[in-house]
């Protein structure tokens, strides 16, 4: 098993897109591509753009691990009061910063959970929230 | 004369001093300082020329062919990239840069300007097609074309199908030299005239087809110096048809953009900037691009490898040019004829290139790279170069695939020195006792 974690945090939006930057390279060394790359791609730039734009701060972690690859985004809250909501395509509670760089479209959390294998999303408020996605090596979902 | 191997882009090892300002700057890492000299790995290097810039000893040089090589035809033509426009600053016309080719060896000159019409014509069918993924990435710079095989498989599907505008001018070339001339096509010689290493690689280790239409590249260096002392002195024929101002403005990064005639597009030049915005492109952003545009040199061809004068000075040169000609469409210029009766879609796929993975077997490529996490944690992380590799990681990685060993890092054998002479004083207290 190999696993790496990184820290993002919140409102860096200079650094953001670094997490899923290095873990795409480490998959890619990994010689894993087509159409699990293209999905892990998706979901964890946006699974860590949540990260920089609604947490205040938490880990983005990979783990390559038998025949499954585990992206897990981890943070310190604020957590997220009805995550049924936050699953609707185009609910977004982003503010004016994130909407002017492009985000807000409500469009992440829908996406992550179309290009996982698994998804799963656990929240409490002023705790945090943690999302794990798994992605089934060679083959699953869309192939 | 295809060559998997070949590269233009060489080390002359006479003139090497091993000094790793290269090293940094290859946007591939595919290069690594060995025995005090530079050596490039194959298999990574993409052609782009950023090492013939960087070494301030001239050791990193990029193959050409000699003009010579055109004797061994009667029949030659010249192919010109729009970017040779751009080198000659007292030029007052594009039909003198054409005419003066006439006067240094070429029977017949055919712009690739033409070739950049026709496949504007292409690309915009197939922006049309709505079973082709988005954006669209251009096909025209072999250097980004070679980069995405490296290191950005995911996107391959999305590269344009249609040849680079140099190979569509030589197959014109050809044809309409023969059939006009009476000539049997293989005692036709077409050379390209090049502003970069990339594109002398992409004919001799062509992209998307099996052989190349061109007999020989030239060095516009080359053609520059022979060409400079006569051009004041040649009287063009004012009556030849030029390629349209947009097929010319490929010359320029944004020139292909402007040439679609669509909006969504973007134009990317420098290799680094377009690895950043195919980054963003793999994580799902710019979904509503059509197009990218991506040129390895800085402000596009103008600013290859091989060219003479100053980019912005080329550039503005180019645009001059451009803007003194009839404004015409390559919708208007290109005839249906031409795009039926010959086939300018690429025909062999291009295929990924595995040359970053650790390992055929994903479950040893892990082992690797456990090793290669290990190895980085007793790195001091300076990225100096000093072992030649270009960073730690690479190093590290190095080290495991075998090419080299701990104590190149300078700092790792400082530490075994001191600790081997703490060593030694020990023992020689240990004897005294
Ligand atoms: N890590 C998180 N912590 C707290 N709230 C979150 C977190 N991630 C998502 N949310 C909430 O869920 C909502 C929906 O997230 P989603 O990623 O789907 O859309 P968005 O980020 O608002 O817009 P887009 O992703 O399209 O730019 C967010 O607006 C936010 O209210
Ligand atoms: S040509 Fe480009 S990719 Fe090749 S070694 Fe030089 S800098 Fe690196
Ligand atoms: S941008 Fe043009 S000149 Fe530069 S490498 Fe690409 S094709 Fe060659
Ligand atoms: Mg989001």
């Amino acid at each position: 098993m190999i696993a790496e974690s990184f820290s993002v945090e919140k409102g860096d939006y200079l650094r953001a897109g670094e997490a899923s930057t290095k873990m795409k390279n480490m998959l890619k060394k990994l010689g894993i591509g087509g159409s699990v790359l293209r999905r892990i791609s998706v979901a964890a730039y946006e699974v860590e753009m949540n990260l920089v734009i609604h947490s205040f701060g938490g880990t983005l972690s990979i783990n390559v691990d038998g025949d499954y690859i585990w992206l897990i985004s981890e943070d310190i809250g604020p957590g997220i009061p009805n995550i049924e909501n936050a699953m609707r395509e185009g609910y977004s509670t982003a503010d004016e910063v994130a909407q002017g760089m492009g985000f807000g479209a409500g469009m992440g959390i829908p996406n992550m959970k179309r290009n996982a294998d698994i998804f799963n999303i656990e929240s409490e408020l002023n705790k945090g929230t943690k999302i794990s996605m798994g992605f089934l090596l060679g083959g699953g979902n869309g192939e | 004369m295809v060559n998997k191997r070949f590269h233009s882009v060489t080390l002359d090892a006479s003139k090497c001093k091993g000094c790793t300002n290269c090293l940094t700057r290859c946007p591939m890492e595919a290069i690594r300082v060995r025995g005090g000299r530079a050596f490039i790995m194959d298999e990574r290097c993409v052609d782009c020329g950023e090492c013939i810039r960087t070494c301030s000893y001239h050791a990193k040089v990029a193959m050409t062919d000699d003009l010579g090589i055109i004797e061994n035809f009667e029949h030659r033509i010249a192919l010109p990239a729009p970017s040779l426009y751009g080198q000659f600053y007292h030029a007052k016309s594009i039909a003198v840069i054409i005419e003066v080719l006439k006067h240094i060896g070429f029977t017949d000159v055919f712009e690739v300007a033409k070739g950049a019409d026709i496949a504007t014509r292409m690309l915009q069918e197939e922006l049309k097609n709505p079973d082709r993924p988005k954006p669209l990435i251009s096909s025209a710079c072999p250097a980004i074309t070679r980069m995405i095989q490296i290191k950005f498989p995911t996107l391959l599907p999305n590269i344009v199908k249609v040849k680079q505008p140099m190979e569509v001018a030589a197959t014109m070339a050809r044809a309409e030299y023969s059939k006009k001339h009476s000539v049997p096509k293989d005692e036709i010689g077409v050379f390209f005239i090049t502003p970069c290493a990339a594109k002398v690689t992409a004919v001799r280790n062509p992209i998307g087809q099996e052989k190349s239409e061109v007999d020989g590249v030239i060095s516009m260096l080359d053609i520059y110096a022979c060409v400079f002392p006569i051009l004041n002195k040649i009287t063009p024929d004012e009556n030849i048809k030029i390629a349209t101002p947009y097929g010319v403005g490929w010359a320029n990064s944004g020139g292909e953009s402007r040439a679609t005639n669509i909006n969504k597009t973007m134009a990317v030049d420098g290799i680094e900037n377009v690895a950043n915005v195919l980054e963003e492109i793999e994580n799902g952003r710019l979904r509503d691009l059509d197009y990218l545009e991506g040129a390895a040199c800085p402000g596009g061809c103008v600013g290859g490898p091989l060219t003479y004068e100053n980019k912005y000075v080329a550039r503005n040169k180019v645009m001059q040019l451009v803007s003194e000609l009839p404004c015409e469409r390559p919708e208007e210029t290109v005839p249906c004829r031409v795009l039926n009766s010959y086939d300018f879609k690429m025909d062999t796929p291009i295929p990924e290139n595995c040359s970053m993975q650790l390992d055929e077997e994903v479950s040893t490529a892990i082992e690797k790279m456990e090793r290669i996490n290990d190895i980085l944690e007793s790195l001091p992380g300076y990225d100096c170069g000093s072992c030649g590799s270009p960073t730690c990681r690479s190093f590290a990685e190095d080290i495991v695939r075998g090419y080299c060993n701990i104590t190149d890092c300078i700092f790792i054998l400082r530490d075994r020195l001191k600790v081997m002479a703490q060593q030694m004083v020990d023992m020689s207290n240990t004897k005294r006792e």
